[in-house]
């Protein structure tokens, strides 16, 4: 009987958004005022001209959320992962890890370099990366930098320290935030965008990765009191 | 023009199912799946709006917002993945315990 | 003094707590420290400082990145924003030194040492500074998901199963919310073209697209802010998340989302949601105070019965919608005109709740403590053995009843004069229904824990860092009720946009 009320108040509601998407006009929007400013953001493709330089204050807080659902993964943890206990053994598995990794690696290179001019960019390069890291991880390697502690951390906020370092750096020296001089804007951007796609890379390996260790293991979880 | 539109409707009719998934089911990675089938409705209606006009390009700023919204959900979904197995682990089941939001929680 | 006034402070109050977010989880579990406390301090400073500019100069926009709006993101800083933001700074310094006592020994058990608070605990606070400055649509997305999942995270952190499903929920809910908000806010660039606050409040015009996207991202809010009957997420998590996230979830976030819902309502939706749509908030605020209140009476446990009282709390916030009108902030410079009074008092029961309820869940952290429990009926002595707690419990409590002279009954008083300016007499009945209700689980509670007890096992002693904060914010909240006029004055200084 329930379900009959949730339906049918979802077919209603469904119909009354259609009406209103029915009237919606259609338009530019902001074609054009990017349009107008792309020479002085640095680069040519204007996706990544809004991402990275008239929005970018948005980029920025969109890596914190990155940042912020690794953070809760890695406290919901039991153990530290152990890739060498994965038991993902196909000779299959193994042969097209060896083919793709290293092409896969290639291709990111590839996107991030692109996004200046193509669609492309830190995201899509940094989502392959992340894909190959999960694959060299279900074959029993590990990732490079995971032995030491300091260096994945290092890894995985590089980007985000780029990105803060170089906006707010802009902001003692008496520009605005991420107000990047229209001059150094192409390069500021390639360093951003490096920082970010190796970040992205790893924290999408380790969001992964950190999977296997939230299962029960010999470790009894104490529940703090208070 | 018409194009827009097609997309819209449709976009707008994932947003609902989506809606209906995340109230009507009660296993947690349904939930989840209609969560991500909501944002794919507002992906898609955003990315319709940025049509514009045949000649000149797409309108860049709703493409940077989908993009930005993608990294988003990506993130929440993978925590809230996370969640649902550590939660499994301790309860063995995947839905959420019934019952315990006007009791004490100790 | 020159230099001090021309610094961009309002960038620094986002730019501090993003820097040691990030500069904590890189120096690791030993030194967290080293990058929190400089961090915690610099974000209070930036604020202050950032106050007395607008104090001194107004209100300010600051286009990031040198574009200006509608193509970039603008942060504008008003009256509201800044009290927002001195709200957050206050209960933000003190819950932080709350929290150094609380984590300052390891907790028992073999958790791998990865105690990721104090970055999550940054974020959160830079995610709720942006929330309050910012003045494009999606910004504020994006800065609503950023402060929701730091405080799913913040809930989960430490917990068995319980706070393991209460989080959950409220992630479930948080991110339902969150969508609903982002469609609403793609049918208003479909109708616009522009996401800037400013643009919109110009440009919008009735229409279907624009109803369907003020419902959905009023119901987003109202998710977020837990308004009944929407609020089954709250109390849970509230309840079963470590002492100072409790703390800054029930005094700080909440705040986030219904402020957002404010200034929506009374820049961007048309007026004529006014109306019905106030008066059919006015029925869910009011039954939010009746119900929270008397779910509070009925818990068995102090965290809980906390928890409910801000499900009841909230819901004065909520009475902001009938009593006020979109009318409100045209002038020039300056707000007033209709509804002042009710402007007024929801931000100052905003302002007073976060400073009491936050001492509130930091008294009940060091009851936890020292007993090991939270269950009320067993409180017994608590009061020989942490008296400066239940001092400031019960000051907590003056400004949740709305006595004088604390910021709550300033609250209330002015919510009062507003619905009896409207005439309200159901919302007159509620409010002070409302303050009847807090006496009684205040006293409940007050009852048990003043009892003498001949018990005297002390499970363990609170550090002062957690026991003095409790007090100075407790306190704050009552004092709160003297500093009206010249916070009013601020919260008027310069019209919304």
């Amino acid at each position: 009987m329930m379900r009959w009320v949730i339906g049918s108040v979802m077919i209603a509601f469904g119909g009354i958004l259609v009406w209103g998407v029915m009237s919606l006009p259609g338009g530019d929007g902001l074609t054009v005022k990017v349009e107008e400013r792309m020479e002085m953001s640095g680069v040519t493709h204007p996706v990544t001209a809004v991402l990275l330089n008239f929005r970018g204050y948005d980029t920025l807080l969109e890596i914190g959320v990155l940042l912020l659902a690794l953070f809760g993964v890695y406290s919901l943890r039991r153990s530290r992962p152990d890739p060498t206990g994965v038991s993902v053994s196909h000779p299959f598995l193994l042969a097209l890890t060896r083919l793709l990794v290293p092409v896969m690696i290639l291709m990111g290179g590839y996107l991030f370099w692109s996004g200046a001019y193509a669609p492309g960019g830190a995201f899509q390069a940094g989502a392959v990366l992340g894909a190959a890291g999960v694959l060299l991880y279900l074959n029993g390697f590990d990732l490079p930098g995971r032995k030491k502690e300091w260096l994945l951390r290092l890894y995985l906020a590089i980007g985000f320290v780029f990105f803060l370092g170089i906006g707010g750096g802009l902001v003692a020296a008496g520009n605005r935030l991420l107000e990047y001089p229209p001059d150094l804007a192409g390069s500021l951007i390639i360093i951003i965008e490096a920082g970010l796609t190796l970040s992205i890379g790893f924290i999408l390996a380790e969001l992964y990765i950190s999977n296997s260790s939230l299962e029960i293991g010999p470790d009894v979880f104490v529940t703090e009191k208070g | 023009m018409n194009v827009m539109y097609l997309y819209a409707v449709v976009a707008v009719l994932l947003f609902v199912i989506g809606l209906h998934g995340v109230i009507a089911y009660s296993h947690l990675l349904r939930k989840i799946v209609a969560l991500n089938i909501m944002g794919s409705g507002t992906f898609l209606l955003l990315v319709s709006i940025a049509y514009g006009r045949p000649e000149g390009g797409p309108d860049p700023v709703p493409h940077a917002m989908v993009l930005t919204g993608i990294v988003v959900a990506v993130s929440a979904t993978a925590f809230g993945l996370a969640l649902v197995r550590r939660l499994y682990s301790e309860t063995g089941k995947p839905y959420l315990p019934n019952g315990d939001t006007e009791k004490s929680g100790r | 003094m020159n230099g001090i006034v021309s610094i961009p402070w309002v960038a620094w109050a986002v730019l501090f707590p993003l820097a040691s977010a990030i500069l904590s989880f890189l120096l690791g579990q030993k030194r967290v420290l080293w990058a929190g406390i400089p961090g915690v301090f610099g974000t209070f400073l930036s604020v202050l400082l950032l106050s007395s500019q607008v104090w001194q100069q107004g209100p300010q926009r600051y286009a990031i990145g040198g574009w200006r709006a509608p193509l970039g993101i603008e942060w504008h800083v008003d009256g509201l924003s800044i009290v927002m933001l001195l709200m957050t700074a206050v209960s933000g310094l003190f819950i932080s030194i709350y929290a150094v006592g609380y984590y300052s020994r390891q907790s028992r058990g073999h958790k791998h040492s990865n105690n990721l608070f104090w970055p999550l605990w940054l974020f959160l606070w830079a995610a709720l500074n942006g929330l309050f400055l910012s003045a494009d649509l999606f910004n504020l997305y994006v800065t609503l998901e950023l402060a929701g999942i730091a405080a799913v995270a913040l809930v989960t952190l430490t917990g068995g199963q319980v706070a393991l499903s209460a989080g959950l929920r409220y992630l479930l809910a948080a991110l339902l919310g969150a969508m609903s908000y982002l469609m609403g806010v793609a049918l208003l660039y479909a109708s616009f073209g522009v996401l800037d606050i400013r643009m919109l409040s110009a440009l919008a015009a009735p229409g279907p697209a624009v109803f369907i996207s003020a419902t959905l991202m009023t119901l987003g809010l109202l998710i977020k802010t837990a308004l009944f009957p929407l609020h089954f997420w709250l109390p849970p998590a509230h309840a079963n998340a470590p002492a100072p996230v409790s703390a800054m979830l029930s005094g700080l976030v909440v705040k986030g989302s219904f402020y957002l819902m404010m200034r929506l309502w009374v820049e961007v939706f048309p007026s004529s949601l006014w109306p019905i749509g106030g008066q059919f908030l006015g029925v869910l605020a009011g039954a939010a105070i009746l119900w929270g209140s008397i779910m509070a009476l009925r818990q068995g446990s102090l965290k809980m019965t906390i928890a409910y009282s801000t499900v009841a709390q909230i819901g004065y916030l909520f009475l902001f919608f009938p009593l006020a009108s979109p009318r409100l902030f045209i002038a020039e410079g300056e707000v007033s005109g209709p509804g002042l009074y009710a402007f007024w008092g929801c931000v100052y029961q905003a302002l007073s709740h976060a400073l009491a309820k936050a001492a509130m869940f930091m008294a009940a952290g060091n009851i936890m403590r020292v007993l090991g429990h939270d269950c009320i009926g067993r409180m017994d002595g608590v009061n020989q053995r942490l008296p400066l707690t239940l001092f400031a419990f019960g000051l907590s409590g003056v400004s949740l009843m709305g006595l004088p002279p604390s910021g709550g009954f300033v609250a209330k008083w002015l919510l009062l004069k507003a619905a009896l300016e409207k005439e309200h007499w159901g919302l007159v009945l509620i409010i002070v229904a409302g303050g009847l209700l807090a006496s009684a689980y205040v006293f409940k509670v007050l009852k048990h824990a003043l009892a003498q007890s001949s018990q005297n096992d002390l499970l363990e002693r609170v550090p002062p860092t957690m026991d003095i904060p409790t007090l100075i914010l407790a306190t704050l909240s009552l004092l709160l009720g003297f500093t009206a006029r010249p916070l009013l004055s601020l919260l008027t200084r310069g019209s919304i946009f």
